[in-house]
């Protein structure tokens, strides 16, 4: 799996690099449940990888242990070439690693513009008594990340819906206003966690297109988790795929495809 | 008039931008809302801009005469393009960004155009689909960079990288030397009409007719450089050529662009316009957000707002067209403009408007009336592209719903024996583009331009009247005009009634299909505890037959006190049981009812509303959305509505 470390370009020009983390034999139990069991991967710099595999197949796990929110019993998780020590949520996302959530976690009363300004926190560097002062350092600041913050509006063409306050807009712009607030924080590392679910085919495309382009204009490594098999196939470079905690498929698209245990897992296997 | 302006300082659009950066260089020209700041440009950051872009073109290799297609969403940067490539000696042809990618091909080659300025990636990959269809395409330019960086740029470039070029290679001689060619007679831009009928045919304008036009009509309106417009219609419409550049560029005011056609009621508020365009349809979804926030609002302020509305209502339109009213209805009204009308408009984006227009399509009364009664000073232009827009329109204080207006300053108008209007005017189009048997059939040698419409000079007002279009209008079989548009859409502007249909062209009277809004009636059956499990049975509920047939009388009643129409009262209607829908061929998708097919299929209900029958047992095919086939079958009331006595001029004749 690791013979492929040499940096490559891909056939629509986006140029993969080398290993960005590597995660190895991590195995992860609450209390006598095993729910990932031995597992090995690595995400390559500037690819979108996908994580798919059947309900309960461990697949948040996975993504809570790459974000370091869970710490797992065995194995050890390798950022940037070296072992990434236990952290607090906040030391990871200064390390550029930014997600959503499955159940959408925005700030429901706050405007959408207010949200995806939260996601500028690491980036702010003055101090409370600067910020109450206002003028100077601290008021510069601020408009040095508003203007960051607009131009993620502009890319994800929420422009409409910037003063709305995120209570009141439907579930797929809400999913969007996740993914603003997670780009806003200029991350090197986005996980996605089903991006997807719950979508129209239509929101389901227009999504895919922004997680193409974000990862083909910023060139932003991204690792998601989704169930719509399609969507995951046109959408990623690489794929791993759980079954009850164990890794039963790791390759391209067409390579899983063809993967008879995948098929098995999918689609139910006659016993005997 | 033309001989002294041509060749003068106002020959072309490029040289009023020079005209406007030496005499207003500070004042903003152009305002664009990006990255959630209103960006502005000056008149001569402007015509720099302008400039850049011209030298860019010139170095691309264009000629004199040459057509470029413009296509894209309002922002400067498409404007800025529009006169440049005038500053270049050649055609601006602006297209739909919406359209599609076979339209845009068969305007691109029907204009031979070597060269687009495009505004983002939507329109690039539109026009590489069609690209193997069109050698003669050169080089496409594009705004806006997002999502275009890894596309190949052989012949791709972008707007701001042709500027750099310009700028530094561009040669200004000779583009100077362009801009001083231009004459009055050349040509300022090239429009496609939308075509209805057949293929779309391009208009070709000249400077004359943009600029004359702009002249006159702003000084119709007083028109000055402190006005501010949104512009937010379609680049590739006349309207907005005229209001945009035209007008714009002859009074030196400001274009503001909005951020996304989402933002357009949130940019509206921001920058307050002082000059306004609608269709009536904007007019119309501004008023139901009005109304159904209204509905949620508390008890007190929902009173109040009913209760200063209908003062509005009984005094708002005789205030703006100056008559006298009462000292204590001015006092209530004043009033009521600090409590009511004054955060509505605020809320609308129109407190600071002091000329509207609509044009398009007929406007309801109710609809009119509303705007008017807060002091909003709307009114109703007709016009068409062949006519460089303006025909007729309302002088301030003479504005009423059911005409058009007057003669626009410099126009000419006649009606021909037909009833079909025709203009001749300053404005008038050269002619259509490499199409000399339509222009022939359009314009006759004199200038005299036939419009489509049918329309008589109201006697009393002296403003143009719009029937109908020519080819529905038809003869019943006295000899009496009939014009079914004209009847349905007075039904169709009540609330209850979603579509008419009027029979009786070579009848001896007229009927009417009527499909009621169930939104509108359902509410109202709601209200009144009146239950229905179905379209077809609330459609001939008794109480909804009685609603309807009050309307009918209303109409009828107006429609008899215009002794040109008066034999177009309805005599007899029946609720359809089914919405007439485009899936059945019953409609165009735009929604434009096809009388002749409507007339075949319901067949046997027509013959009932003519041969006197109570009611009628009908079954029809219709058409689900996957496109399956049923039947629905209904038993129809036929009703009769009260109609008054024509006094026939016919008779009197005889």
């Amino acid at each position: 799996m690791n013979a492929m470390v040499d940096p490559y370009t891909t056939e629509d020009g986006r140029k993969i690099g080398g290993v960005l983390m590597d995660m190895r034999n991590i195995t992860l139990r609450f209390g006598g449940v095993e729910a990932i069991k031995d597992i090995s991967f690595n995400i390559r710099e500037g690819e979108i990888r996908a994580i798919i595999g059947p309900n309960g197949a461990g697949k948040s796990s996975m993504l809570n242990v790459i974000s370091g929110f869970y710490k797992p019993q065995e194995g050890e998780v390798h950022f940037r070439g070296s072992i990434r020590p236990p952290m607090k949520p906040y030391q990871v996302a200064r390390l550029g690693i930014a997600r959503t959530f499955q159940n959408i976690a925005l700030f429901e009363g706050m405007s959408v513009l207010d949200n995806i300004m939260t996601g500028r926190l690491n980036h702010m560097k003055t101090g409370l008594f600067a910020q109450a002062i206002w003028k100077g350092a601290a008021e510069k600041e601020e408009i040095e990340n508003r203007a960051h913050v607009e131009r993620v509006i502009d890319f994800l063409e929420i422009q409409a819906i910037r003063k709305t306050p995120v209570g009141r807009l439907p579930y797929g712009l809400k999913k969007r206003v996740e993914l603003a607030r997670a780009l806003a924080a200029d991350p090197k590392l986005l996980l996605l966690d089903e991006p997807m679910a719950g979508m129209n085919v239509e929101e389901k495309e227009d999504m895919s297109r922004f997680i193409l382009d974000v990862n083909d204009e910023f060139g932003t490594t991204i690792a998601l988790i989704e169930h719509d098999m399609g969507v995951v196939m046109d959408l990623s470079d690489r794929v791993v795929v759980m079954d009850y905690g164990r890794k039963i498929g790791d390759g391209t698209p067409s390579e899983i495809i063809s993967n008879q245990e995948v098929i098995d897992a999918y689609l139910g296997v006659a016993h005997d | 008039m033309t001989v002294v302006a041509s060749n003068t300082a106002h020959a072309s659009v490029p040289r009023l931008l020079a005209r406007n950066a030496a005499s207003f260089g500070s004042r903003a020209a152009y305002r664009e809302k990006e990255f959630g700041i209103w960006q502005s440009w000056t008149w001569s950051e402007a015509a720099k801009e302008v400039d850049a872009i011209a030298l860019g073109l010139l170095t691309l290799g264009v000629n004199k005469g040459d057509h470029i297609a413009i296509i894209g969403r309002n922002r400067p940067m498409l404007y800025w393009s529009i006169v440049a490539v005038q500053s270049t000696g050649c055609v601006p042809v602006p297209l739909y960004q919406d359209a599609a990618a076979d339209e845009v091909a068969y305007a691109l080659e029907n204009c031979n155009a070597r060269f687009a300025i495009v505004g983002d990636q939507e329109q690039v990959d539109k026009i590489a689909d069609v690209r193997d269809q069109l050698p003669m395409l050169q080089q496409i330019v594009y705004a806006d960079p997002k999502g275009l960086r890894k596309y190949d740029h052989t012949d791709l470039t972008s707007l701001a990288d042709l500027q750099d070029i310009g700028r530094k290679q561009g040669d200004k001689t000779l583009l100077q030397s362009r801009i001083d060619e231009a004459t009055y007679d050349d040509t300022c831009v090239m429009l496609y009409t939308s075509g209805t009928t057949g293929r779309p045919k391009g208009v070709v304008l000249s400077n004359r007719n943009v600029i004359e036009t702009a002249k006159n009509s702003s000084d119709f309106d007083n028109l000055s450089e402190v006005e501010e417009i949104l512009a937010y219609l379609p680049m590739a419409w006349v309207g907005d050529f005229i209001f945009s550049i035209g007008q714009a560029y002859w009074s030196g005011f400001c274009v503001n662009c909005p951020e996304s056609a989402e933002t357009m009621h949130a940019d509206l508020r921001e920058i307050g316009p002082t000059y306004f365009f609608a269709p009536p349809a904007v007019f119309e979804a501004h008023l139901t957000q009005v109304m159904i926030r209204m509905e949620d609002a508390s008890p007190i302020k929902r009173k109040m707002f009913h209760h200063f509305m209908a003062h509005a209502k009984k005094v708002g339109p005789k205030i703006l067209d100056g008559e006298t009213v009462g000292l204590l209805d001015r006092l209530k009204y004043t009033v009521g403009e600090f409590l009511v009308y004054g955060p509505l408009k605020n809320r609308l984006g129109l407190s600071r408007v002091r000329i509207g227009y609509t044009a398009g399509e007929a406007i309801g009364p109710e609809l009119f009336d509303f705007y008017r009664s807060l002091g909003i000073n709307l009114k109703q232009l007709y016009g068409q592209t062949e006519a460089t827009v303006f025909i007729t329109q309302q002088p301030d204080g003479q504005v009423r719903s059911d005409t058009v207006g007057v003669p626009s300053p410099g126009v000419e108008l006649k009606i021909a024996d037909s009833g079909e209007v025709f203009y001749r005017s300053p404005g008038t189009f050269v002619e259509y583009y490499n199409n000399p048997e339509s222009t022939a059939s359009t314009k006759d040698p004199e200038g005299w331009v036939a419009t489509g419409d049918a329309g008589f000079i109201d006697k009393t007002s002296g403003h143009l009247r719009i029937i109908d279009r020519i080819k529905d209008v038809g003869k019943m079989a006295d000899g009496a005009m009939f014009a079914p548009k004209y009847v349905e859409n007075k039904l169709k502007f009540f609330p209850n009634i979603l579509e008419a249909v009027v029979f009786g062209a070579g009848r001896d009277r007229c009927c009417a299909f009527v499909n009621i809004d169930l939104t509108a009636v359902g509410n109202w059956a709601e209200r009144n505890n009146i239950a229905y499990s179905s379209y077809q049975e609330i459609s001939q509920h008794p109480r909804v037959l009685e609603m309807i047939n009050s309307h009918i009388n209303e109409v009828n009643e107006i429609v008899a006190g215009d002794e040109m129409l008066a034999s177009c009262q309805i005599h007899r209607f029946v609720i359809l049981h089914k919405e007439l829908d485009a899936d059945d061929g019953e409609m165009t998708r735009t929604r434009k009812v096809r009388r002749a097919v409507v007339g075949e299929k319901f067949g046997d209900i027509v013959d009932a509303l003519y041969d006197g029958s109570p009611a009628v047992f009908t079954e029809t095919e219709v058409t689900y959305e996957d496109g399956r086939k049923g039947k629905i079958s209904a038993n129809l009331q036929v009703c009769d509505a009260s109609v008054k006595p024509v006094a026939s001029q016919k008779v009197a004749a005889e």
